[in-house]
């Protein structure tokens, strides 16, 4: 369960407002969709709750925690996949996310039998025990959320997690993303493509320009924005289609 | 802390590139360059010593004698070229000697009779001929001066009022550690030409594959993870330093040092003394080269400033080679410089006393622990982990 509110971040000393005044809930059990045009604030929003960044003001709590009082809490209970995912090439995908079960303090055996399990749900059998380099996008995104999933978090946050996939690998991600919602875990993830949120999430907070524009479910911003189509409301709730379809 | 050292390791190790280049080619190259170099070196000598001296004479038939007496001594008089001037200019010609035509005149009325050495001093490679001939035609002048001394009944003795003799206290350990004396220089190269690879690719490496945001979500202090990369750069260049040291033994066990009348002091044991002295440098070395890395964005870019940090280690010993001062305590809180000393001393059969290694080691291991602190905190800079964002 996330609770965000009123979060302000700037960068070069306040002169680019990259997130103003943002309020949101994540709720548990519940997929939570960020939609935004790119550059809304998706991305930075999101490294404020796994703690990269400290926000200038306004308040985060995930299951009560502060992220930016006790980072290291946080890390523990959270699994992230950011933007970035690399993975290191000359190790093998279990070696990959082994690494980070080692880094999260999970014993030998745990991390075996945690790698197995993931395997076996996200279809990696395949290339579990080759070395990453020449991953197709689909395999390395994947190896990335398999090793953010190692230490079994109940949060999981996923920035632009279907960028570059494929359809059959789209659908397969999404799957994973509804048996995550089944256990209880709470889901956030950002993404620029409405089409994702129509289909996955339980909650839409549309993010333009760094602050929130609307919050519900997608009944209620139909109902609100008078719009039948999901994709008009959305244009029209934000004001513009810019960049949303990029 | 131990699981990024380990993965590192590991990471480090699949990298061909990276085995060869710290574990095979920089611990071999100085002991190779330098091997090579002293072998090429004393060979070149002693066979310009020994070859026969080919001089060419230009107006032999004005000094017979002379000419006489330089072929008793083995020098093959050669013909001389058209014009000896343009002979030494095109390099066609060592020495040319020049007997002018009134050699005989100043000879017979007793003057200094004139000859002409003809040479050009800025080409090393003729020096060793130049001084031949020198000794050749002092070694002449000597025995005649005496002769004519003796004729007139004077003692050639009183021409040589003082009889000066060197009592050379060296040993041959001691002129062999003045050969050695390149030796800390070679080996803290090795030390830092080791740590590169390694602290560029945990750092800026890690930034370019885009790996160091997801590393940093994970719940270890990001001191811990800087520290972790940092110890395992420091391994590296401590397995090649090692690597290095024992290719130097075997290395110096080959030269023709006999021949040199010179003792090479560099056996197991003085490699392990160098050994500890050298290796809270690496540390040193791992800490500087992860600081600068940890600004690139890149692999290349990362390479272009840490290409300028090897010249660090050149600095004190290069400072050392043109001016050679002797060896002085405070010199030991000054880490690469102490080191420089301490291996220097160490080679010419001085062995440095306790406090020397306490303050060597301890002066560069504060040194290191301080850079160290730094390199920790950069990862606190978001500048530094957000890839082009």
């Amino acid at each position: 369960m996330i609770a965000v509110e009123h979060l302000r971040k700037t960068f070069d000393k306040g002169r680019v407002v990259a997130v103003d005044d943002v309020t949101f809930e994540a709720r548990d059990g519940e997929i939570t969709g960020l939609l935004g045009p790119n550059g809304a604030g998706k991305t930075t929003t999101l490294r404020m709750l796994y703690t990269l960044l400290r926000p200038d003001a306004g308040s985060i709590r995930i299951d009560n925690v502060d992220p930016t009082d006790q980072p290291l809490a946080i890390k523990r209970r959270i699994g992230v996949v950011p933007d970035s995912r690399g993975l290191y090439d000359r190790l093998t995908a279990r070696e990959n996310i082994a690494y980070y079960g080692r880094l999260h303090g999970l014993a030998r055996a745990d991390i075996r039998a945690r790698i197995d399990e993931l395997a076996g749900v996200l279809d990696m059998g395949e290339f579990i025990e080759r070395k990453t380099d020449g991953f197709s996008q689909g395999q390395r995104v994947k190896v990335a959320i398999a090793r953010a999933l190692i230490h079994r978090p109940r949060t999981v946050l996923l920035d632009e997690p279907t960028n570059g996939l494929d359809v059959m690998t789209t659908r397969a991600l999404r799957e994973f993303l509804r048996g995550l919602k089944a256990a209880g875990h709470c889901v956030v993830l950002s993404t620029h493509i409405m089409q994702e949120v129509a289909a996955l999430c339980d909650r839409i907070v549309i993010i333009a320009a760094g602050r929130i524009a609307a919050d519900g479910t997608a009944d209620q911003l139909r109902a609100r924005s008078g719009c039948d189509e999901l994709e008009d409301a959305f244009v029209k709730l934000i004001g513009s289609d810019e960049g949303l379809l990029a | 802390m131990i699981q990024v050292l380990f993965k590192e390791i590991l990471d480090n190790f699949r990298d061909r590139r990276v085995v060869i280049s710290t574990l095979i080619i920089s611990p071999l190259l100085g002991p190779l360059l330098f091997g090579g170099m002293m072998t090429f070196m004393s060979k070149q000598v002693t066979e310009r010593m020994e070859s026969v001296l080919e001089l060419p004479v230009v107006g032999r038939e004005n000094a017979p004698n002379l000419v006489g007496w330089l072929e008793r001594q083995g020098v093959v008089i050669k013909a001389p070229p058209a014009d000896p001037e343009q002979a030494i200019r095109d390099e066609t010609e060592e020495v040319v000697l020049r007997i002018p035509a009134d050699f005989g005149e100043h000879w017979t009325t007793g003057r200094p009779a004139p000859v002409e050495i003809i040479a050009d001093r800025s080409l090393r490679y003729t020096g060793t001929t130049i001084s031949r001939v020198q000794r050749y035609l002092t070694g002449y002048s000597q025995t005649i001066g005496q002769i004519r001394l003796m004729m007139r009944g004077v003692d050639p003795q009183l021409m040589r009022p003082i009889d000066t003799q060197v009592v050379d206290l060296s040993t041959p350990t001691s002129r062999g550690g003045e050969i050695l004396a390149f030796l800390p220089y070679f080996i803290l190269l090795t030390l830092f030409a080791a740590s590169m690879h390694m602290a560029i690719d945990t750092t800026a490496g890690e930034r370019e594959r885009k790996s160091l945001e997801p590393l940093l979500i994970n719940p270890v202090p990001r001191w811990q993870i800087m520290t972790g990369k940092l110890l395992a750069t420091s391994f590296f260049a401590l397995a090649s330093l090692a690597l290095s040291l024992v290719a130097f033994v075997y290395a110096m066990k080959m030269l023709p040092t006999a021949m040199m009348d010179v003792k090479l002091n560099l056996d197991f044991a003085v490699a392990a003394r160098a050994f500890i002295i050298v290796a809270p440098a690496a540390l040193l070395a791992a800490a500087m080269l992860i600081i600068l890395a940890s600004f690139a964005k890149s692999f290349r870019e990362a390479q272009s400033y840490v290409g300028m940090i090897i010249l660090v280690p050149m600095i004190p010993s290069l400072w050392l080679m043109v001016d050679p001062t002797k060896a002085e305590y405070w010199m030991t809180w000054v880490p690469l410089l102490n080191q420089n000393i301490m291996i220097t001393e160490l080679v010419r059969g001085n062995a440095p006393d306790l406090l020397w290694y306490i303050t060597s080691i301890g002066a560069t291991l504060v040194v290191s622990l301080l850079l160290g602190l730094v390199a920790a905190g950069l990862y606190n800079r978001p500048k530094l982990i957000f890839t082009g964002g």
